[in-house]
């Protein structure tokens, strides 16, 4: 019998932590699938981020360094710099990568730091139990928004990979969604674009990827995955913001 | 090589560059630029080096935890409002046992304050400066030789130790040119280190963090981290003694301070005061023990600092409640004559009853 799906090999056997219904398995699982693919377990390098995925060590089985919350750019920066045989990856949220890491985020793709970053969106600071992040919709009710974001309050929500897109030194930006078979197929294609652009030396590439929360959404997993299509993506429309690479596309 | 006219500022570049110094992040804040743009001369272009003029302070002290993570000697620098920005990333370096060098020329504060040389770091530098339960290694040097000397030894303690060490100079002995050797060449080949992360090849994977769910498990790495710092204290603790022989009284001071006071000493002892100077070289771990040891034949203590007072405590804490200490300082950036020093000394020794 053929085996057609399994564990990749840079996943570790652990359980996740992960709430039912979350994304970041998915994701976790995804890049793991590249990383396997590019035959590049031994020379990666990530770095997680303070939120629900600070234990991303315990899951990718190949090297990983905490950052400080919204660092995570600076710090592969210093590792791509120091060790450029290296390929780095930062494993960021939107609290972490929209709001305080913004000027990192911004400087680093900037620099044209051959480094690859995976932007997970899930519109509230999760592991801290569900308040506003930039990427908060309008109306979207959060534990520090609880009327509602409102815009002459609370602001808009920040599209972080449309500004980023508009870095001379980024060379990829797509943003992408795992809340179904085919979203999480093109999510995949995505990331193993951002890391091929970063072995052909092309520069900084930024994956975001719309992610479910039901636990802070306050929906079941399937509601959750309704509410990326029908709200979420209204918001943050699917597809490549910025593709400079010249790249022709492997499909 | 023959002695060189050089920066303080400058001095540290070149210092560390023949260490063995692959990376520097820095941010541009006066009095230290001279350092910034040394190292955009001489190490920007240098093959396996890199040099960043970051974004911020903190996104230069987190490049410096990136590259240490990876095993190479780095380095930034800044002053005094710019290493509070620092912090964040310090106490990371701290926690993941990293090595990195960081140079305070430090300036008067609070606030923006000036760009003039001040001591008022003391308590930032020497108690950790961010959060949580931790110790830096701090160097306190007086001179441009000193900067250079201190520079390389840094790096060393840094990588012995696992430890992020402090190099606490101030805008005088960064701007200030002196002639200095240089005594060791550049590595040919810069070092890595050996439990560097550098990818999970022909071994497992492995990873670094400070965070953990289990508060003992916490508790264990920091009684770890402070075994650490007890054989710091036993083994690397330095300072200078002048003219302590015979002295009736010991200024004890640090830094440019120090290089004061002892212009002053020189004064008053051609007029016959039997006055020494006691220098800490290393600020932490401070040289308590030498303190202890001149106290068990001298009584008077004058602590000399330009800040309101920080050191003083350190040496209130070494001396236990024995001996007599008396405190002058100059705060804010304002930077006092041997002269006046000299002043203060001969005051305080007449008012002691000193002969």
């Amino acid at each position: 019998m053929n085996k057609i799906y399994s564990r990749p090999k840079s996943l570790k056997k652990a359980v996740f932590h992960y709430c039912p219904g979350c994304g970041h398995s998915i994701i976790h699982r995804l890049i793991c699938e590249v990383i396997d693919e590019m035959d590049i377990q031994d020379k990666a390098i990530g770095v997680p981020p303070p939120g629900c995925a600070v234990f991303a060590y315990y899951y990718f089985d190949v090297d990983m360094a905490e950052s400080a919350h919204g660092r995570g750019a600076a710090v592969a920066t210093g590792i791509k710099r120091a060790f450029p045989e290296s390929i780095v990856f930062t494993y960021q949220g939107d609290g972490d990568l929209a709001a305080i890491g913004t000027a990192e985020t911004i400087h680093a793709a900037n620099r044209r730091e051959n480094i690859t970053s995976i932007f997970i969106n899930n519109a509230v600071y999760g592991m801290t139990g569900g308040q506003m992040a930039p990427t908060t919709l309008l109306g979207q009710k959060t534990t520090t928004t609880p009327y509602g974001r409102s815009d002459n309050l609370e602001g808009y929500p920040l599209k972080i990979s449309d500004l980023v897109a508009l870095v001379k030194g980024a060379v990829y930006v797509e943003r992408c969604a795992v809340n179904s078979p085919a979203n999480i197929r093109k999510t995949k294609k995505a990331i193993r674009k951002a890391f091929q652009n970063q072995i052909d030396g092309l520069g900084f590439s930024l994956v975001e990827i719309l992610s479910p929360c039901p636990t802070n959404w306050k929906m079941t997993p399937l509601e959750a995955w309704h509410w990326i299509d029908n709200v979420m993506s209204k918001e943050f429309p699917l597809g490549v913001l910025k593709d400079t690479t010249g790249v022709k596309d492997a499909d | 090589m023959a002695k060189a006219l050089m920066t303080g500022n400058a001095a540290i570049g070149e210092a560390a560059i023949r260490a063995g110094c692959r990376c520097y992040f820095g941010y541009p804040i006066t009095p230290q630029n001279e350092l910034t743009e040394y190292m955009a001369a001489n190490l920007s272009r240098k093959k396996g080096c890199s040099f960043i003029q970051a974004e911020s302070e903190v996104a230069a002290i987190n490049m410096v935890y990136g590259a240490s993570l990876v095993g190479a000697r780095a380095m930034t620098s800044s002053s005094s409002p710019g290493i509070s920005l620092k912090q964040e990333g310090i106490s990371y370096l701290a926690a993941c046992e990293l090595p990195a060098v960081i140079v305070n020329m430090s300036r008067g504060g609070p606030g923006l304050g000036s760009i003039v040389a001040a001591q008022s770091d003391y308590f930032q530098a020497t108690r950790g400066g961010g959060h949580g339960d931790y110790r830096t290694i701090v160097l306190g040097p007086s001179s441009v030789q000193e900067l250079a000397d201190l520079t390389h030894k840094a790096f060393e303690l840094s990588d012995k130790y696992k430890i992020p060490v402090i190099i606490l100079g101030d805008g005088v002995l960064g701007q200030m040119m002196e002639p200095v050797e240089f005594k060791y060449e550049a590595p040919e080949e810069l070092p890595i280190r050996s439990d560097a992360l550098r990818g999970a090849k022909d071994r497992p994977s492995k990873y670094i963090k400070t965070f953990t769910s289990n508060p003992a498990e916490l508790e264990e790495i920091n009684w770890s981290l402070f075994r650490r710092y007890e054989l710091i204290k036993k083994e690397e603790t330095a300072y200078e003694t002048f003219l302590t022989e015979d002295a009736e009284l010991i200024v004890v001071a640090f830094g440019i301070a120090a290089r004061i006071a002892k212009g002053a000493i020189r004064t008053v002892r051609a007029s016959g005061l039997k006055v020494g100077l006691l220098r800490p070289i290393t600020l932490w771990p401070f040289p308590s023990e030498a303190v202890k040891d001149l106290a068990k034949k001298i009584k008077n203590y004058l602590v000399f600092e330009m800040n309101m007072g920080q050191m003083l405590e350190d040496v209130q804490l070494a001396l236990e409640g024995q001996g007599d200490i008396s405190f002058y300082g100059r705060p804010g950036g304002v930077i006092p004559t041997p002269s006046e020093v000299s002043r203060v000394i001969s005051r305080f020794y007449y008012q002691k009853g000193l002969k």
